[in-house]
């Protein structure tokens, strides 16, 4: 009888990871169709593509590379900490993901702020006068990194749900699917970064 | 069978994944930084690909999941790449 309880168990966890990545794919898709719009109008207008990306700046663009990395690092290990019956060191763990996380966003509003400053946002008549081509490129900048800002903040709240929950316990060794599909929904956050990065930050 | 038998990766291992994953954007900043010409984007491309296999096989735990989800994860990138492929078949010989 024990048996079987703690089989349905197994299943269930292995069915909520699977509709987890079946999500996963289909937001995949959904920035899979800004790329394709990228990577089309890139080869259309390459040389205004250039000119735009080099008005970005890089160093901002690595910074937040770097924070998205290691946050993914610290949630994968927040996982073994669970596994491990090592709470505290999970809720820490978690906690530093999310200051991770914070860190990006404020990187983020930086960088926004100032290219708002030179008038340079969605609509704004500075890029209207612009020769179509960055208008194109600056619009799937914004839309982009925009979108992908806005998993940032999603991704977030999950953790911080996932903080709370360990705090108190409802997380523990035995039950950690939806830390582990948080986990899952943050690395995807980072994939997406992985390759916006070199495509909007590198290669100008 | 209880679910903290199951395969747990060690924090040495993960933090040997961030070295590479750094290691790996230090590498395409300074690629990029040179100027190859058309070789420029091909190998930004390379470089990415290479840190999303390696953090979907480590830190999504790809490696220790069953072969259906691995293929899964393959039969998307699969179709994605079709999806970019047709399109430039459209888009060049129009």
């Amino acid at each position: 009888m024990s048996d079987h309880a703690v089989h349905s168990e197994h299943y269930d966890r292995e069915a909520g990871k699977l509709g987890m990545w079946i999500f996963l794919f289909t937001e995949l898709f959904l920035f899979g169709g800004l790329f394709l719009v990228y990577a089309v109008f890139r080869a259309t207008y390459s040389a205004d593509f250039h000119e735009a990306a080099s008005e970005l700046n890089t160093f901002i663009g690595t910074l937040n590379t770097v924070f998205l990395l290691t946050s993914s690092m610290t949630v994968a290990m927040s996982i073994t900490a669970i596994q491990k019956n090592n709470r505290i060191l999970a809720f820490m763990l978690i906690l530093i993901t999310l200051l991770l996380a914070g860190l990006f966003m404020v990187d983020k509003y930086i960088e926004w702020s100032h290219e708002f400053a030179y008038k340079v946002y969605p609509g704004s008549e500075v890029l209207k006068n612009m020769p179509r081509g960055e208008l194109l490129f600056f619009g799937l900048y914004f839309m982009m990194t925009g979108l992908h800002a806005l998993h940032v903040f999603i991704g977030m709240i999950l953790l911080t749900i996932n903080l709370v929950k360990v705090k108190k316990g409802i997380i523990h060794r035995d039950n950690y699917l939806l830390l582990e599909n948080s986990g899952l929904y943050w690395h995807l956050v980072d994939l997406i970064w992985i390759f916006l990065f070199p495509l909007l930050y590198l290669v100008s | 069978m209880k679910n903290h038998d199951t395969h747990s990766t060690g924090y040495l291992t993960y933090a040997i994944v961030l070295i590479v994953l750094l290691f790996l954007t230090t590498l395409s900043v300074f690629i990029t930084g040179i100027h190859l010409g058309a070789f420029t984007v091909a190998l930004a491309l390379l470089i990415a690909s290479v840190k999303v296999a390696t953090v979907l096989t480590y830190f999504m735990h790809l490696r220790s999941e069953n072969l259906f989800l691995k293929l899964a994860v393959a039969g998307v990138f699969v179709l994605f790449a079709l999806v970019i492929i047709i399109t430039f078949f459209d888009y060049l010989f129009r």
